[in-house]
């Protein structure tokens, strides 16, 4: 019996055949009063608060305005950095799913038996995942000069701590029977992995590098805000001139390119499961 | 070969070609992608310049990192998870009614697609277009940070609500319109048990990527961490780039830790 049990005694309902259960007072309340703890902490340290929401809301509204009509003549001008967005996310994808797999089979509880290998890989994975996407970038373009490689290199980066964590999840989750008749065929470790556990997790690793590259077209356009290419760069550079008719036109492109990717992977995403 | 083994071999479906196109498409889209990387003159330097980084990063600056004051990481740290706290709880009302008029069972198809459009416009705008917006209204300071990550976090967040609320059972709700339930009745006892592990879940989720993004508020002076952190980047005093790293792993770390335990007992029950 725990302390709060202690303090809100469990009610005691009788049954109709005389026996008599105890039922635990909800903790809905000790949870709720801590949520509230911590917004009214938040608030506080934020600032939050209605009355600028309210007085100077429409001020919200003042940029989207500007950038409508969007500047057509600008779109000439797009196409380069949009392609090479798509192409850093699409190469840092695909690198980062690639190097994450030797790395998700060390992490796998039922790949290998030592607890030392499997914590040390798991924190590895853990830590590169923390690190923010914008720090790698920056620091990738103090490394390799400005220009897309910073950005492909940053977003490998992220995929691969990413796909790494959910493969080796997905691998802990096989039916082990496969491999282990495979094993007791003779076969080596390598090969049974192969043909027993890869097929089985091959689907969802595919769907997850997928859905992955969805969200790194988002981010790559990002990233060229501190210098690593693509879509970022120039919408930097038109929002700093405050030229908001192309930041308006650099947005409709960079959407209906994020609408036929979602549309496309989704679509291979039904074919696979 | 057992003879047995090799029948259901030669039986096994015969796809080489399919696979060998797929794996053609695979190396053109990489050759066509890795035409925009091209190696800097300066890679040469660069390593120079990653052992300086890296020796940095690595001698964190304890006096900025163990200082209480307004300025130092701890005092940093509180106001991200604050802002990021409220950013998704906002965000996570917002898109609760965006949610409900974007499922296609419970308004028309034409109306959830205007819905779905609308979601996806909200996720294409990055986020330091909105924090330039924000900053319009409230000026810089955590409280457009707060605005800009509910902002964000809708996208997100109303796409799974959606899910979960397309997976509704329906038939939870017809028993119970046979017991005699009233409308509000229903809700409370057909619909809300049935989406609020899942909505939480989802909102917990989101709060672990809103405290890992909340370097992106840095870019346009919101509030948090990520403005010292962006500014001792740019001005190469990586000591102190690494106290503020050490600061933010550990953190993102421990609420990882925490949030996973709490969605594993929110999805077992």
């Amino acid at each position: 019996m725990s302390a709060y049990d202690k303090v809100f005694k469990p009610r005691r309902i009788t049954l109709p055949s005389g026996k008599s259960i105890l039922e635990k007072r909800s903790r809905m309340p000790l949870i709720l009063l801590g949520v509230l703890a911590l917004t009214a902490l938040s608030v506080r340290i934020t600032g939050f608060s209605f009355g600028p929401l309210l007085s100077r809301g429409n001020q919200f509204f003042v940029i989207l305005r500007q950038m409508y009509p969007p500047n057509m003549k600008y779109l000439s001008s797009i196409w380069v950095p949009l392609f090479d967005t798509i192409k850093m996310s699409l190469l840092g994808s695909a690198v980062g799913s690639l190097l994450a797999v030797p790395f998700a089979v060390i992490a796998a509880s039922n790949m290998i038996k030592s607890r030392l290998v499997l914590t040390l890989t798991r924190l590895f994975l853990s830590v590169v995942r923390t690190l923010p996407t914008l720090v790698t970038a920056l620091i990738a373009t103090y490394i390799f000069g400005l220009g897309t490689l910073a950005g492909t290199l940053s977003i490998a980066i992220f995929t691969f701590a990413y796909i790494g964590k959910q493969l080796y999840e997905q691998i802990e989750t096989v039916d082990m029977g496969a491999f282990e008749a495979m094993e007791a065929m003779g076969g080596t470790r390598f090969s049974s992995f192969w043909v027993a556990v890869a097929p089985q997790v091959l689907p969802a690793y595919l769907s997850t590098c997928l859905f992955c590259l969805e969200g790194n077209v988002r981010y790559a356009a990002i990233l060229g805000y501190v210098g690593a290419g693509g879509l970022g760069m120039i919408l930097n550079e038109k929002i700093g001139w405050r030229d908001y008719p192309s930041v308006g036109m650099i947005l409709i492109v960079l959407f209906a390119t994020v609408v036929v990717i979602e549309a496309l992977s989704h679509y291979i995403r039904s074919k696979l499961t | 070969m057992n003879p047995i083994i090799k029948k259901q071999l030669d039986a096994q479906p015969k796809r080489w070609f399919y696979q060998l196109g797929i794996a053609l498409i695979f190396v053109c889209l990489m050759a066509w992608s890795s035409s925009t990387v091209q190696l800097d003159a300066r890679a040469g330097s660069g390593l120079s310049i990653a052992g300086n980084i890296i020796r940095g990063i690595f001698h964190p600056d304890a006096e900025l990192l163990f200082n209480f004051t307004r300025s130092g990481v701890a005092y940093l740290l509180l106001e991200t998870v604050c802002i990021a706290y409220l950013g998704t709880i906002v965000g996570a009302v917002l898109a609760i009614p965006l949610s409900f008029i974007s499922a296609s069972n419970i308004v028309p198809r034409p109306v959830a697609l205007i819905g779905r459009t609308l979601i996806m416009a909200i996720r294409t705008i990055p986020p330091f277009v909105y924090g330039l917006m924000f900053i319009r209204v409230t000026g810089p300071g955590p409280f457009a940070g707060l605005l800009t990550m509910s902002m964000s976090s809708i996208g997100m967040v109303s796409k799974m609500y959606i899910e979960y609320i397309e997976d509704l059972d329906i038939r939870i709700l017809e028993s119970l319109d046979a017991c005699g339930c009233s409308t509000f009745e229903k809700i409370r006892c057909g619909i809300i048990p049935q989406l609020i592990p899942d909505f939480i879940s989802t909102i917990i989720y989101r709060f672990d990527m809103n405290l890992r993004d909340a370097t992106v508020l840095g870019l346009v002076g919101a509030g948090g961490i990520g403005a010292p952190l962006i500014f001792a980047m740019s001005s190469y005093r990586w000591s102190e780039v690494g106290a503020i790293l050490t600061g933010l792993i550990v953190l993102i770390l421990v609420i990882e830790f925490f949030s996973t335990k709490v969605r594993v007992k929110l999805a077992r029950g």
